[in-house]
C-alpha cells in the first residue's frame, strides 16, 4: 500500500493532498494554526503573519506555503509563539485598540488570539494614530482605529459582493483603508448592511449600527471558549 | 483651466489604450499635465475605465511621486540617502528653501514651488544632485542653488534653465569584459540565432551567468524554467528600477550600452520563446525614457526588434517602456510585476514565483539591466570563455557603483573576486571606517573585513558601495538606512510595516541620546523578527544595518546610551510644554526631570 | 505560603478610575488570606502618602500628567517589582483617547469656550499637575516588571496574580482569565 503523503506537525503527522498549504491540512486534521487573514472562503493573503510556523529552519506562512512531503513544521513552540506575541503586540500599538469601549469585543479574533497566546503587554511604544470614524453610512459604521489591514472586507466586496466598496491607499504604516467614492465617506457607497463584507471584518473596524453590546459579557463567542476551538467549528468547503 | 480635468483623463487614457495594466502609466501622464491627480480626475478614469474608484485611489496613493493633492508648479525633490547628506544636500536644501521662504513638506502658498525629501535618486556619484519636477539636477552647489531660486521665482520653464545643470556624467573608471567592449547592435543576437533557441540556452548554461540584481540565481535556470512552463505568451522583464540606495551602475548600462540591455532582452526572448518585453524604469530615471526609446525605436528599423526578428520566422518581439513613480519595493520581481500590471507595488505570495505565473500570470523572467548585458559577451565569446572569467562560483565582472569618502566616485567593473581593498585603493579612498557594501540592504564591512572578495562565494552584492571615513558616524549610516526602509515599506505585512518604524523609533531615541540597554535588546529581538517573519527581501533585510552597526560598531552604538537600564522614548519636560503655553506656568511644578533614574 | 516575614505591597491610581481598586477589595474573605502575607504601605487602602520600600507596587491607571510621572518614578525607586495593573495602565486605556487631540486645545474647550464660563481662564495654580501632551501606559515612562490586564482584572485574578509573585512563581496568563475589558 502506498502511504500518503504527510509532514510533522509539532512531531504529529499530518496528511495532505497535493496543492494544499500547511494550514489547510493542519485544519482538515483537527490542528489549530493561528491566523488572522486567511479565510476559509478566501485564498491566501499572507499579510498578519500570525500563521508562521517554522520548516526546517525557515520561518513561513502556515497559510500560503504549500505542504510537502517529510517536512518537519513546529508550530505550537515557544520560540514561534514568541514571534506570534510579538507580531499582535504590533497589531495592537500601530492602531488604538482600547477594549473596553470596543463593541467588537469578546467577538474579535486580535483579542482572542492575544488572550490565548498570553500576551499581557503592548510591549512597544503606542503609534496612538488619529483615525476619524465614518459614520456617514446608515446601518454600519467604520471605526479605522482597529483595522489590521487583512483585506478580507476589500476582498469580500470585490469578490463575493461584486462590489468593491474596499481598498487599501498609500503605503507602509500610512496604508489606509478607502471606501470607493470620491467624498470618502461610506454612506456614498453601494455598500449595504447585508454585504458579505458588512460581516467579515475579524476585528472592530466595520460594525453594523444598533446592535453594539448586544450579547451580554460572559456568553460572547471568545469569553468561554479560545479561539483555538472556535475557528474549528466551521467546516470547510 | 482651459480643459476641465475630466477631459485630461479621457485623453491620457486614449493615448494608452484603456487597458487596466495600464492604470499606472496613465496616472503618470495625467499627473505630467496636472501637476497633480484631482479628485475628479481620479472618478473620471474609473468610470472610463470600468474600474472601481477605491483601487484608482489605492494606487495614486501608493507611489511617493504621485500626488492627490496640489504641488507647487515647481516639485523639489532632494535625495536624504547618507551619501547626499555627506554630499551636503540638507544644508542646499536649507538654503534653497529658505531663498523662496518655503517649509519643507508644505507648498507655497502661491501654489509656485514644493519641496521635500526623497530616497536615494541613483545620483550619488554627481556631486550634491535633487530632482526638479521630477529631472535630475547634478553638481548643486551654493551658485547653482541661487540661480535656480532666481528662475523658480521668475517662473522660467525647465527646457529653459541651462542644458549642463542636468548634465549626468558617466564617471566610468574602471572597464573590464562589459564595459571595455560594447557589442554592435545585432551582433550578439546573431551568434544566438546561429546556435538556435536550444543551444543558445546550454550556452548560457555553460556561461555560470548569475544574476546581478541581488540575489544572483543561475541566470540559465531561470530562462529555462520560463521556457518549460506551461502557458502562452511569455514575457521578458528588465529590472530597471535600481532602487537600492548607493547603485547608478544601471543608469550608466542604460545611458551607454542601452542596445546591449535591449539585446539581451531579445536574447532571453529568444531562449524562452517570449514575445513581449518589457523595461521598468524607475521614476528618478524618467529622463532616459526618451533616449531609450530613440534606442528601441532604431532597434525596430534595424529589424532588431518587431515581427521576424533578424528575418527568423516565428521571432517576434517588442519591448515597451512602463515608469515607477517612487517605490522602492518595486524592484523586488512579484512587486515589479504587479506595478506592471497597473496595480500597487506589494510583492506576491512565492510560490508560484514569475518564471511560471508572472506578468497577467503569463511565465516571466525578469533580470536585471546589467544580467541581461552580459548576456550579449556569452552569446559572442560562448559560454566557456564567459565562464573562464571571475572566479569559480561566480563567472564574469561585476560593476560597482563607488560613492561616499572617495577621490574618483563613479563606475567600477572588475572580474569576480577582487578584493574589497583594491577597490578602495583604486577608488582613493583614505582612512576608511566601514564599507556599506550592496546598498542598505548589503552589509557593513569594517577594517578587518576589507580583504574579503567581492563574489557569490564570499561578499554577493548588486553593486552599490559606500565608503565612510573616518569623520563618519557609523551610527548615523545605520540610522539614515533604517529610516529609509521605513519609508519604503510597503505596509503589507506587518512585521515589516510595524517594525520597520518601531526600528527607526529606536534609532530616533539613541539619536537624541536617551537610550538604554534595554533598547539594545529591544532592537536585536526586533532585528531577529523581521528577519524572520518578513513577507519580501525588504523586511528582511531592513535590519541589516543595524545588525552590522552593532556587530561592527557597537561603541558608536552604546556611546548613545545614558546609563540606565530603561528611559522614555518622549521628552517628558517637552510633553509638558502645551500645558505650559495654556497656564502661563513655568514654576518648578510645571517642569519634569528628564533625566533617567538609576535601577 | 509561609509563615515569613510579610510582604510590603503599595498600590495607587494614576489616571484610572479606582475599578482596579475595587477589584482588588472584591476578593472577599481571600483578602483576610492575602493579609497573612502581605501588609500594604502607601496605598488609597491605608492612606499612608509616601512609599517606604516596597516589595511590590500596582500600578493603576495611565500616566496623564506630571503628578502621575512623578509618582510612578517614586513608585519605580522605592518597589522591588512593579506591576501595571488593568487597561489603563496597560495601554493607556479610555483617557488615552483623548491622544489625538491636541491638549491645549482641550484645556481651551473645558475652561474657556465653554458656555457660562464667559472671561474664564485655565487654572495656573502650581498645586494642579499639568497635563502631558499625551496619556501614556506605565510602561513607557518607567520600567515595568508584571503585567495584569483587564477593565478591570477581577478580584480573583488579581488574588491569583499576587500568590504567584509572593510564592516566586511566574504568572501565567491565558484563556479565559488573560481579558482586555
Ligand atoms: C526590496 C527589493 C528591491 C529590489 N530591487 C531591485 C532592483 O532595483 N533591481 C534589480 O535588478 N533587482 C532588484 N531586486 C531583486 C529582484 O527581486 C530580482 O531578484 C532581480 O531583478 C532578478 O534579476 P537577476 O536574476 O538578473 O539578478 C530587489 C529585491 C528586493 C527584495
Ligand atoms: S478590535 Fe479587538 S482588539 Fe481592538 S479594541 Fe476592539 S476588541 Fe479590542
Ligand atoms: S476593515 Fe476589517 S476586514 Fe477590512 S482590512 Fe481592516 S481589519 Fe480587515
Ligand atoms: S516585507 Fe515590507 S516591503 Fe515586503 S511585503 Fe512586507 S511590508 Fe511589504
Ligand atoms: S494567516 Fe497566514 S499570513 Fe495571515
Amino acid at each position: 500500500m502506498m502511504e500518503t503523503a504527510h509532514f510533522l506537525l509539532d512531531g504529529v503527522a499530518v496528511p495532505f493532498a497535493e496543492g494544499q498549504t500547511i494550514l489547510e491540512a493542519a485544519r482538515a486534521a483537527g490542528r489549530y494554526i493561528p491566523h488572522l487573514c486567511w479565510h476559509p472562503d478566501f485564498p491566501p493573503h499572507g499579510s498578519c503573519k500570525l500563521c508562521i510556523v517554522a520548516v526546517g529552519g525557515r520561518h513561513l506562512s502556515a497559510c500560503a506555503t504549500p505542504a510537502v512531503d517529510g517536512a518537519v513544521v513546529a508550530s505550537d513552540v515557544p520560540e514561534i509563539n514568541a514571534e506570534r506575541r510579538a507580531l499582535l503586540q504590533m497589531l495592537f500599538v500601530e492602531g488604538n485598540h482600547f477594549c473596553p469601549s470596543c463593541e467588537k469585543s469578546g467577538l474579535c479574533q486580535l483579542q482572542a488570539l492575544a488572550s490565548e497566546l498570553g500576551m499581557t503587554t503592548p510591549r512597544f511604544n503606542h503609534f496612538y494614530p488619529d483615525r476619524p470614524v465614518d459614520a456617514s453610512h446608515p446601518d454600519v459604521l467604520l471605526d479605522f482605529n482597529r483595522c489590521i489591514y487583512c483585506e478580507l472586507c476589500v476582498r469580500a466586496s470585490r469578490d463575493q459582493d461584486g462590489k468593491s466598496v474596499f481598498a487599501l491607499t498609500n503605503r507602509g504604516i500610512h496604508k489606509h483603508l478607502v471606501v470607493n467614492a470620491e467624498s470618502g465617506r461610506l454612506g456614498d457607497t453601494d455598500f449595504a448592511a447585508d454585504d458579505v463584507a458588512a460581516g467579515i471584518c475579524p476585528v472592530g473596524v466595520i460594525l453594523r449600527k444598533r446592535v453594539g453590546f448586544a450579547v451580554p459579557i460572559g456568553s460572547r463567542t471568545y469569553d468561554t471558549r479560545p479561539i483555538s476551538a472556535v475557528s474549528m467549528d466551521r467546516e470547510e468547503p | 483651466m482651459p480643459r476641465s480635468a475630466a477631459l485630461e483623463a479621457e485623453l491620457a487614457m486614449q493615448a494608452c489604450g484603456r487597458r487596466p495594466e495600464h492604470l499606472l502609466q496613465m496616472l503618470i501622464r495625467l499627473q505630467e499635465v496636472f501637476g497633480h491627480l484631482p479628485p475628479e480626475a481620479l472618478t473620471r478614469l474609473a468610470a472610463v475605465l470600468g474600474l472601481p474608484r477605491a483601487r484608482i485611489e489605492g494606487v495614486a496613493g501608493f507611489y511617493s511621486f504621485l500626488h492627490t493633492r496640489p504641488v507647487g508648479r515647481y516639485r523639489l525633490l532632494f535625495p536624504d540617502n547618507i551619501i547626499d547628506r555627506m554630499l551636503g544636500v540638507p544644508r542646499l536644501m536649507d538654503r534653497i528653501c529658505r531663498n523662496l521662504w518655503i517649509e519643507p513638506g508644505l507648498l507655497s502658498e502661491d501654489g509656485l514651488v514644493s519641496a521635500d525629501t526623497t530616497s536615494c535618486i541613483g545620483m550619488g556619484d554627481q556631486g550634491p544632485s535633487m530632482l526638479v519636477n521630477g529631472r535630475s539636477l547634478t553638481a548643486l552647489d551654493d551658485a547653482r542653488a541661487d540661480a535656480l531660486c532666481e528662475r523658480i521665482r521668475a517662473g522660467e520653464p525647465l527646457s529653459a534653465w541651462p542644458a549642463e545643470w542636468f548634465a549626468v556624467a558617466d564617471n566610468i573608471r574602471r572597464r573590464d569584459m562589459l564595459l571595455s567592449a560594447p557589442p554592435v547592435p545585432g551582433e550578439a543576437l546573431a551568434a544566438a540565432q546561429a546556435r538556435g533557441r536550444a543551444a543558445w540556452l546550454d550556452e548560457m548554461h555553460a556561461s555560470g551567468l548569475r544574476g546581478r540584481g541581488g540575489a544572483g540565481f543561475a541566470t540559465a535556470r531561470k530562462w529555462q524554467a520560463c521556457r518549460d512552463a506551461a502557458g502562452e505568451r511569455r514575457v521578458v522583464v528588465c529590472n530597471a528600477d535600481e532602487g537600492e540606495p548607493g547603485t547608478f551602475k544601471d543608469r550608466v548600462l542604460l545611458t551607454r550600452m542601452a542596445d546591449a540591455v535591449f539585446e539581451g532582452m531579445t536574447l532571453a526572448a529568444w531562449a524562452v520563446g517570449a514575445d513581449q518585453g518589457f523595461l521598468y524604469l524607475r521614476g528618478e530615471y524618467r529622463y532616459l525614457r526618451a533616449p531609450l526609446q530613440a534606442v528601441l525605436e532604431a532597434r525596430r528599423s534595424a529589424g532588431l526588434l518587431g515581427h521576424h526578428i533578424r528575418g527568423v520566422d516565428g521571432f517576434d518581439f517588442d519591448i515597451e517602456i512602463h515608469l515607477g513613480a517612487g517605490a522602492y519595493v518595486c524592484g523586488e520581481e512579484s512587486a515589479l510585476l504587479e506595478s506592471l500590471e497597473g496595480r500597487r507595488g506589494t510583492p506576491r505570495i512565492r510560490p508560484p514565483f514569475p518564471v511560471t505565473h508572472g506578468y497577467l500570470g503569463r511565465p516571466t523572467v525578469v533580470n536585471n539591466v546589467e544580467t541581461l548585458a552580459a548576456c550579449c559577451l556569452v552569446a559572442i565569446h560562448g559560454g566557456a570563455w564567459f565562464a573562464g572569467h571571475g572566479s569559480a562560483a561566480s563567472s564574469g565582472s561585476k560593476l560597482l557603483s563607488v560613492s561616499g569618502d572617495v577621490a574618483r566616485p563613479g563606475v567600477y567593473e572588475y572580474p569576480f573576486g577582487v578584493r574589497v581593498r583594491e577597490v578602495l585603493d583604486d577608488a582613493g579612498a583614505v582612512d576608511t571606517l566601514a564599507v556599506q557594501l550592496g546598498g542598505a540592504a548589503g552589509i557593513m564591512l569594517a577594517e578587518h573585513e576589507f580583504d574579503r572578495r567581492i563574489g557569490f562565494e564570499d561578499l554577493p552584492t548588486a553593486g552599490a558601495l559606500m565608503v565612510f571615513d573616518g569623520r563618519r558616524d557609523p551610527f548615523e549610516v545605520a540610522a539614515n538606512f533604517v529610516r529609509f526602509f521605513a519609508h519604503e515599506s510597503c505596509g503589507f505585512c506587518t512585521p515589516c510595516r510595524v517594525g520597520t518604524q518601531l526600528l527607526a523609533g529606536y534609532m530616533d531615541k539613541l539619536a537624541a541620546g536617551n537610550g538604554s540597554f534595554r533598547d539594545l535588546a529591544d532592537i536585536e529581538w526586533l532585528d531577529r523578527l523581521l528577519k524572520n517573519a518578513s513577507h519580501c527581501g525588504l523586511g528582511s533585510s531592513a535590519p541589516n544595518p543595524v545588525i552590522d552597526g552593532l556587530r561592527n560598531f557597537r561603541p558608536a552604538f552604546e556611546r548613545r546610551l545614558k546609563n540606565a537600564d530603561f528611559q522614555p522614548a518622549f521628552d517628558l519636560d517637552k510633553a509638558l510644554e502645551r500645558a505650559r503655553q495654556m497656564t502661563g506656568r513655568d514654576d518648578a511644578e510645571a517642569h519634569l526631570d528628564n533625566s533617567p533614574e538609576r535601577p | 505560603m509561609s509563615g515569613e516575614a510579610k510582604l510590603k505591597v503599595a498600590t495607587v491610581s494614576l489616571a484610572g478610575c479606582f475599578g482596579c481598586h475595587m477589584s482588588l477589595l472584591d476578593m472577599d474573605e481571600r483578602i483576610i488570606e492575602l493579609l497573612e502575607h502581605v501588609e500594604f504601605e502607601r496605598s488609597p487602602l491605608t492612606d499612608i502618602k509616601r512609599v517606604g520600600r516596597c516589595d511590590i507596587g500596582l500600578i493603576e491607571g495611565g500616566v496623564c500628567n506630571a503628578e502621575n510621572v512623578q509618582v510612578l518614578r517614586e513608585f519605580r525607586r522605592c518597589c522591588h517589582t512593579l506591576v501595571a495593573l488593568g487597561a489603563c495602565a496597560v495601554n493607556g486605556g479610555l483617557p488615552a483617547q483623548r491622544n489625538h487631540l491636541d491638549v491645549g486645545q482641550c484645556l481651551q474647550a473645558v475652561y474657556l469656550s465653554r458656555q457660562g464660563l464667559a472671561g474664564g481662564r485655565v487654572p495656573d495654580d502650581p498645586e494642579l499637575p499639568l497635563p502631558l501632551d499625551k496619556v501614556h501606559p506605565v510602561h513607557e515612562v518607567v520600567r515595568i516588571d508584571y503585567f495584569l490586564p483587564g477593565c478591570p482584572p477581577s478580584g480573583e485574578l488579581i488574588f491569583t496574580f499576587l500568590s504567584d509573585l509572593i510564592r516566586g512563581r511566574s504568572p501565567r496568563l491565558g484563556h479565559p482569565a488573560l481579558r482586555y475589558d
